[in-house]
């Protein structure tokens, strides 16, 4: 099954528009996609007539035009008609964005449109769900433009059985820096479900990292799931909520008891290589660091460099918490870095690792560290937090010290406080694919998620 | 893999809901598994009879289909020296609900370890690894992975268990052997993996490792529902999909 009309269509027609209620979701569909998206788009209702000027035609096959995507939004009750029109009228694909179905107990209602889609080998995503989000493609989120916070472009692919979950994570996504190449929520997946999206992802070149927040697999799908992402090259990271009602076995036997639903879900990931994020802080820093070094793994001695000795010690404290390794250099190490300082902080300089280069440090000194970490042999990464108000550095520090990161490849994580008087800095390493956290802790989890260790 | 012999062993089982101890090691005894020479004797002529045959000093323990959990009601002796002894035992357990013999084997000796299987909703066969004994449920040290399960996957649990050391000769204690242990999950794993259309969870509590052996000193099987109630296996649970 082909789902590129999906997450690429040319033409998309969005059926259930109101000729009296702007507000409906339809409505908003139809408006963003025909203002603000090179998607060819068009309205259906019944009674026909126009919108805004635009002809709303009385159904999917009336349209003159071949339809890549069906955005359905009419009532439930309706629904197995319009999905039976599309694919009579050779439509490529939709989304229902209808609820009314299984969540609400309707589950006959549901097996239908599942019968019906089964018989035709025709892809839909939902009922009960938003849809697709792909950055300057399509947007069937039916929530207004002017309030939606949409992430740049990237190549971090989002699925996710919560719309509210998904619009959420796109705001903390926006706001760190991370580029999407699609979101996707998939409401009650009752046909398109993770594991034939993990196959279009893994196949799709716009995408790097894939991530899934999943509530609950079917029964033996999760097997399926974690079976084919451990084939995937690229970074798989799954974030778990909830609990499955059905999973709940008599607790007669000890094993029973201690393997619970979620210490199951939580050591079966971690056997096929599939990263759990275990709170979105987590979510959010495996990703902006697996998008910037897709096939970096490092073994996890980290090598720590800062004007502050306090952020060193705070940094080491959540490093070895993590189970990384912050190696002491040798002398011979030792008296390298100290021969590379500018001769003010020569002697003040603290060069062990952490190495803390003071509040006297100038640019040229944190250049200088970076480099001669970057020939280190003893450590594998390197964790630079930075004080965008030390007096001797300046605003394009980032984008000089991701130049000494391009010439060597020794992965660079940087820390700088993220507010819009350091966004110069910032930018200077994000425009380099350099991944900047916005606290410390968020550094250590970025660097510790470049070991991508199965277990560890 | 299951003989008639084992799937016959499984039914009888049905009418419990589940294998008590000499049922389930009848069947991991036949599937090859170590288990201790055991006996499960109706009476007491019969026992003293079995207890002539194994040998003092041995464990007693009752069998009742109502008495899932032995140790919490006096149902187990541990170095049973004589037949006074062992007289004084069933006279003890033989008033207990659903009393149905008494389980006779020999003493064996090792560090306690858990190893259960469980079907998974969501990923059906999982098998799990962690440091026993009656504590368990408090330190909840165990490795669980999806089956099958590889040698790879074996010492990657016990490399992950806390309790590690313990099974690594941890102050004067003795090592256990790693291989035996591995071959013993391996082997389990393998054969509940067949098993999986009939059950529903599976204890080895505990299985006894030392330097030179792991042994199944006590173990349940659970029965799945559909197969105690219709007697067929869960067809929701067919080859292809496990």
């Amino acid at each position: 099954m082909n789902l590129s009309a999906l997450f690429a269509p040319r033409s998309v027609a969005v059926i259930g528009v109101s000729a009296g209620n702007d507000r409906h979701p339809a409505n908003v569909i139809f408006t963003k996609n025909l203002l603000r998206y090179p998607v060819r788009t068009y309205a259906v209702n019944v009674k026909g007539g126009s919108l805004d000027g635009e002809q709303v035609f009385p159904s999917v096959s009336a349209i003159p035009d071949s339809i890549d995507l069906a955005v359905i939004a009419v009532r439930a009750e309706y629904v197995p008609a319009v999905l039976a029109e599309c694919i009579a009228a050779a439509v490529k694909s939709a989304i229902i964005i209808s609820g009314g179905f299984a969540e609400a107990g309707h589950d006959e209602l549901q097996d239908h449109l599942v019968r019906l889609a089964e018989g035709a080998a025709f892809p839909f995503v939902g009922p009960n769900c938003l849809g697709v989000y792909s950055p300057g493609v399509v947007d069937t989120f039916f929530l207004p433009t002017e309030r939606m916070v949409q992430p740049a472009a990237g190549d971090v692919a989002v699925v996710s059985q919560s719309g509210g979950i998904l619009v959420d994570l796109l705001v903390k996504f926006a706001r760190e820096g991370v580029g999407i190449s699609s979101a996707i929520s998939i409401g009650n997946k009752a046909y398109i479900r993770e594991l034939q999206l993990l196959e279009y992802l893994d196949a799709d070149p716009r995408t790097g990292v894939m991530v899934f927040y999943v509530e609950g697999f079917g029964r033996n799908e999760g097997r399926a799931f974690v079976q084919r992402a451990a084939k995937c090259r690229k970074p798989v990271i799954v974030l778990k909520a909830g609990k499955t009602s059905e999973g709940s076995a008599a607790v007669s036997s000890h094993t029973a008891s201690l393997a619970g639903d979620y210490q199951v879900f939580a050591s079966v990931l971690a056997q096929h290589g599939i990263i759990e994020a275990r709170n979105e802080l987590e979510l959010v820093s495996y990703c902006e660091a697996l998008s910037c070094y897709p096939h970096t793994v490092i073994k996890g001695r980290v090598g720590i460099i800062s004007g502050s000795g306090g952020h060193g010690a705070m940094a080491v404290d959540s490093c070895v918490a993590a189970g990384l390794f912050v190696p002491r250099f040798t002398e011979a190490v030792q008296q390298s870095l100290r021969d590379s300082l500018s001769e003010n902080i020569r002697t003040i300089a603290s060069v062990v690792n952490p190495v803390d280069l003071t509040g006297s440090a100038v640019e040229n000194d944190f250049i200088a560290a970076v480099d001669a970490f970057c020939e280190i042999t003893d450590i594998d990464s390197i964790l630079l937090l930075l004080l965008p108000y030390l007096p001797g550095i300046s605003s394009d520090l980032g984008a000089r010290l991701s130049k000494v990161y391009r010439r060597h490849g020794k992965p660079l994580v940087a820390y700088v406080p993220h507010i819009e008087k350091y966004r110069m800095l910032i930018d200077g390493f994000e425009l380099n694919r350099v991944p900047v956290a916005s606290s410390i802790e968020s550094a250590v989890l970025m660097t510790h998620v470049l070991r991508r260790c199965r277990l560890c | 893999m299951l003989t008639n012999e084992m799937i016959n062993m499984l039914q009888a089982g049905r009418k419990n809901g589940w294998l008590m101890e000499p049922e389930a090691k009848g069947l991991f005894a036949a599937a090859g598994l170590p288990v201790p020479r055991f006996a499960w004797a109706g009476d007491l002529k019969e026992g003293l009879r079995c207890a002539a045959e194994i040998g003092y000093p041995l464990v007693a323990k009752v069998v009742s289909p109502d008495v899932v959990h032995k140790s919490e009601v006096g149902g187990v002796a541990v170095g049973i020296a004589d037949d006074r002894q062992l007289q004084a035992f069933y006279e003890k357990v033989s008033g207990l609900a659903g009393f149905a013999g008494l389980l006779l084997e020999e003493m064996v000796s090792g560090t306690e370890l858990i190893v259960g299987a469980k079907i998974d909703y969501q990923f059906g066969l999982i098998i799990l690894l962690g440091i026993g004994g009656t504590s368990v449920e408090i330190y909840r040290d165990v490795a669980m992975r999806m089956a099958p399960l590889t040698s790879e996957d074996v010492y990657s649990m016990l490399h992950e268990l806390k309790g590690g050391q313990l099974l690594s000769g941890y102050r004067g204690r003795e090592a256990i052997s790693k291989e035996k242990l591995v071959r013993v999950l391996v082997d389990f794993a393998a054969l509940v993996q067949a098993m999986v259309p009939y059950i529903e969870s599976i204890d080895l509590n505990p299985l006894l490792c030392s330097g030179k052996d792991c042994v199944i000193a006590d173990a349940r099987i659970m029965l799945g529902e559909v197969f105690v109630k219709t007697g067929g296996a869960d067809p929701s649970f067919a080859g292809e999909r496990m």
